[in-house]
């Protein structure tokens, strides 16, 4: 039951700091879910969110793969509530005031501020993730291979994604 | 038909009337399904404005201007907006449940094999080499994000500030947001007088 109560306050936590895409709050949740609460190791929390990836829906669905892992199916269950619905009402209240808010003179002053930090919190994610993902020559040449080709081209994400996993297991059987 | 509305921007499909919910909730299930490769977005527009013509393309785009400055998953926030717009909050709600559902799923399905597989070297070669892959992917998303919302000098500080406390300093990124946020909004604050004010990108909201 703590544990159950544990992962819904994680979870909810971290939910409030995914403003501009879930990588914002990524610095977070490895700090809570593996050197705080230690449910899971680094590279456990990197699978999962490779796995995310490959995923449809939301890339941060994820989290349930810890909630599980934690706690099995109840686990999986209250994490998704805690990170989906605390938000999820704020969204629903805000989309409901946003026509009074839109003569709101600090509205612009709020969305440009907030744009900015967000790309902030999304390349502090990047790092993190980049630290323990980054490791050798090979993991290096496919962040930077994967993206070149999305920056140039119109392809979607998901093919040079599966295909750097897929190098990944050629170049382990060399 | 799409060619025909980017062709003409001014002259608008007409919107088609509000789904049931039902029928609301297996278009959510299919886009939640369908939308690999995290592009969520562009799978719900594709949707909602080009197929099933709920929403126009200005609606959309005002949509998601909400749902970026807010904090959630940029996914199920569209979902939510866009569900209560058709049906009120039974639609946001069975919207956001469609789109989750089967990512969620297969997650918490994925837990359970990687207990009994995680640990074969195969399996943690191909998803190490992914989250390799994924920080090409990040760093598009975030050159991208940047493109829409960086115009000045002080805004790439505010990202600069932002990155170095949170990654490299460990400050927790609730103050990171709270505090850069707050000093971010304060310099972007509304000056009727200055001459920053003509080029301010205000979206216009269609109620205004």
């Amino acid at each position: 039951m703590k544990q159950l109560l544990d992962l819904a306050t994680v979870f909810g936590y971290i939910s409030l700091l995914t403003v501009g895409g879930g990588m914002a709050a990524f610095p977070e949740l490895k700090n809570l879910t593996v050197d705080v609460h230690h449910w899971v190791t680094f590279p456990e929390l990197m699978h999962y969110y490779s796995l995310g990836q490959l995923a449809p829906g939301p890339n941060m669905m994820m989290v349930a793969s810890i909630g599980a892992q934690v706690a099995g199916l109840p686990g999986a269950a209250v994490v998704l509530v805690a990170f989906i619905l605390p938000t999820g009402l704020l969204t629903f209240g805000i989309g409901r005031l946003w026509n009074r808010l839109a003569d709101w003179p600090w509205r612009p002053s709020v969305q440009r501020g907030l744009g900015a930090v967000s790309v902030g919190l999304v390349l502090a994610g990047g790092i993190v993730l980049a630290r323990g993902a980054l490791t050798n020559t090979l993991t290096v040449a496919l962040a930077v291979g994967v993206f070149a080709l999305l920056i140039l081209t119109k392809i979607n994400p998901a093919i040079p994604i599966v295909a750097s996993g897929l190098m990944g297991i050629a170049v382990y059987l060399i | 038909m799409n060619a025909h509305a980017t062709a003409t921007p001014g002259a608008k499909l007409p919107v088609a009337p509000p789904p049931s919910l039902w029928r609301l909730f297996t278009a959510f299930l299919m886009m939640g399904a369908t939308s690999l490769g995290g592009g969520v977005i562009a799978y719900l527009r594709t949707g909602l404005v080009s197929n099933y013509r709920w929403l126009d393309d200005e609606t959309f785009v005002e949509l998601m201007a909400i749902s970026q400055s807010l904090p959630g998953l940029n996914a199920t926030n569209m979902s939510i907006l866009s569900g209560d717009r058709l049906r009120g909050w039974r639609g946001a709600f069975v919207a956001a449940l469609g789109m989750c559902l089967p990512g969620a799923s297969l997650m918490t399905a994925a837990a359970f094999a990687y207990g009994v597989g995680g640990d074969d070297p195969l399996s943690k070669a191909f998803l190490h080499a992914i989250a390799a892959g994924a920080v090409g992917l990040i760093t598009v998303v975030m050159v991208q994000l940047g493109a829409k919302v960086l115009v000045e000098i002080a805004d790439y500080a505010f990202v600069a500030l932002t990155a170095v406390l949170v990654a490299f300093l460990h400050v927790p990124v609730l103050y990171a947001l709270v505090g850069v946020g707050a000093l971010a909004i304060w310099w972007h604050r509304p000056r009727p007088k200055s001459p920053h004010d003509t080029q301010d990108p205000q979206p216009k909201g269609p109620a205004s």
